[in-house]
């Protein structure tokens, strides 16, 4: 069966160079081999939803949930629906990016503890997890992206493209950085699976430091504006990639400016014609600064991981 | 002829953790205990295999033969020196280690094909084969934590005895198969060897080690402390006083079990 492969194979291993058997390729290593991720990437959603009734649905319940709390609190409780024009739609592109941003860091700190048992035993890129957890979460954002589609398209939402435009520059900041920070933790969490209850407590914080429940405008136009945590504020990665999700999905359904329009309104249809204070000052330059910020946090992170990778065989 | 694998001054350090809340570090920090101890499981340890050689890798319990496996088969990194290997490793260690117990055989097949290196055709030419050899009949599309140990173990070795690889690493007593698949494993094992492909294999099973290396490494206390033939180094471990030898009974069954160091 295999013997007659055997002459060819001889002669091909004298070009083989002898390399050290310990890999530590990194992230090039992962793609490099597309066909393991995948089958992981299949295997870490076949596995989370095995006895389950609702399987995939449950990835839409916490978003959906937090969805409506936050609706009835904040927008009828407090009163955002009436300075907000379409407040759910703010609050919803907000949610979808947060939620994205969550799950990959949560889920791929957890990653490799997860898959320890072969992490212990066989040689692969270890990158594979928390790489693979990152795409499970955007498979899982995927649909939310539609559902918040479709909830714009009902209340007016139309292309345009420099929304779309923003939107995947939005996405691309919480996928790069998510995974950066998703591969040291994960490394990290190996040694002290302090980290893993680290990241929950972090994650408290991601609700109330992007502009979700709130306007941007409220902060832009507030007394805050003038000091430094205005700065520290924009300085945030999450919160440009939430302001330029809702420059996507927000901002287009907002309500052209006529007699009866209310004061947030779009000028002769126009969403470019929105910038500050509902927006910050250079938001597309803000979101490149951000997403090369992220690129090289991610270098940084994978640095520190192939440092520690070889000793996770034995800590695990 | 090429070398297959070569370690240069490979050493794995592990430590050992006595504390592990910061509230007994301090404490231990105060009362001027030691926190931790490192020692070394592999030391210093070189030396070369040229492609096809077949070498026994023999040492009492903890004298650091897994741990050199490991290196070998990239699992663990050396903390100095370097382990160099050509081409592709699979082989007879932790078989069954990456299956899933919630993915079905067939599955977890394809899973633990690609981590050993191998592309979804080659899996799909050879999945026939392994599905034959593992013989796990209508299990096939049941979740793997429902199979029995053994049936769960010869899945694990069937794929990994198919994988095209240029150096097969072997080390796991074969406790678990019964003796129709023992024979077919050691059946197949002999077909590696003439195959060409490096063979490293651990084992405290002198006759088994006699019977399919020509070359035995010794290892005490993570040093390597013999590389020759095979009688004179089962002679430096002490293993052929037949004394000591439970399953050296002159039958012809425990042959079987005696080649694949059964004798735990």
């Amino acid at each position: 069966m295999t013997t007659h492969l055997e002459p060819a194979r001889a002669v091909q291993l004298e070009d083989v160079p002898l390399r050290p058997s310990f890999s530590g390729g990194g992230l090039l290593d992962v793609f490099r081999r597309h066909y393991l991720l995948k089958l992981i990437v299949q295997k870490e959603i076949q596995a989370r939803y095995q006895g389950s009734l609702l399987g995939l649905m449950w990835s839409y319940v916490q978003p959906l949930v937090r969805f409506c709390m936050y609706f009835f609190v904040i927008g009828l409780v407090l009163g955002l629906h009436k300075s907000v024009p379409n407040f759910a739609i703010h609050m919803f592109s907000a949610i979808v990016g947060v939620h994205f941003f969550t799950e990959t860091f949560s889920s791929g700190t957890r990653s490799i503890v997860r898959n320890k048992a072969i992490v212990r035993k066989m040689a692969m890129p270890r990158e594979m997890f928390p790489v693979a957890s990152v795409i499970v979460s955007a498979i899982h954002t995927f649909p939310q992206l539609l559902i918040l589609l479709v909830g714009a398209i009902a209340v007016g939402w139309q292309p345009d493209l420099q929304g779309i435009y923003a939107g995947v520059l939005g996405l691309a900041i919480i996928t790069v950085l998510g995974t950066a920070l998703a591969l040291l933790f994960a490394s990290m969490n190996v040694f002290f699976k302090d980290f893993q209850n680290i990241v929950s407590t972090l994650m408290i914080f991601t609700h109330w430091v992007v502009p979700m429940i709130y306007p941007f405008s409220k902060l832009a136009t507030s007394g805050i504006r003038t000091t430094v945590f205005f700065g520290i504020y924009l300085a945030n990665p999450l919160t440009i990639s939430v302001l330029l999700l809702q420059r996507a999905f927000w901002v287009p359904s907002l309500p052209t400016c006529g007699r009866h329009a209310p004061k947030i309104c779009l000028q002769g249809g126009d969403p470019s014609t929105i910038g500050f204070p509902h927006l910050p000052h250079h938001l597309f330059l803000l979101g490149w600064v951000m997403l090369a910020a992220s690129f090289v946090v991610l270098v940084l992170c994978q640095v520190a991981f192939s440092r520690l990778e070889g000793r996770f065989a034995e800590r695990l | 002829m090429a070398a297959s694998i070569v370690a240069d001054h490979a050493t794995k350090k592990f430590t050992m953790r006595y504390h592990r809340t910061i509230k007994q570090i301090t404490i231990a920090a105060m009362r001027r205990q030691q926190i931790s101890d490192t020692f070394d499981a592999v030391k210093d340890v070189s030396f070369t295999i040229e492609q096809g050689e077949s070498v026994g890798l023999m040492g009492l319990n903890g004298s650091g033969k897994s741990t050199l496996l490991k290196l070998i088969s990239g699992v663990m990194k050396p903390d100095s020196g370097q382990v160099l290997t050509r081409g592709r490793i699979a082989g007879l260690i932790a078989t069954g280690a990456g299956f899933h117990p919630q993915l079905t055989g067939r599955d977890n097949v394809f899973l633990n094909a690609a981590i050993l290196g191998m592309s979804e055709a080659e899996t799909r030419r050879k999945f026939d084969q392994i599905v034959e050899f593992a013989d796990i009949g209508r299990f096939l599309d049941t979740p793997v934590g429902h199979y029995s140990s053994g049936m769960f173990s010869r899945l694990g070795f069937a794929v990994a005895v198919h994988t095209d690889c240029d150096i097969f690493l072997v080390d796991e007593v074969l406790a678990v198969g019964d003796r129709p698949f023992k024979r077919k494993c050691v059946a197949r094992m002999d077909e590696i060897r003439a195959e060409g492909r490096t063979m490293f294999y651990v084992s405290h099973a002198p006759a088994s080690v006699r019977k399919m290396c020509d070359r035995v490494l010794i290892l005490e206390k993570g040093a390597l402390g013999y590389d020759g033939p095979v009688d004179e180094g089962i002679r430096y471990l002490g293993y052929d006083d037949d004394g000591d030898d439970v399953n050296s009974e002159e039958s012809e069954e425990s042959e079987v079990d005696e080649e694949l160091g059964a004798d735990v």
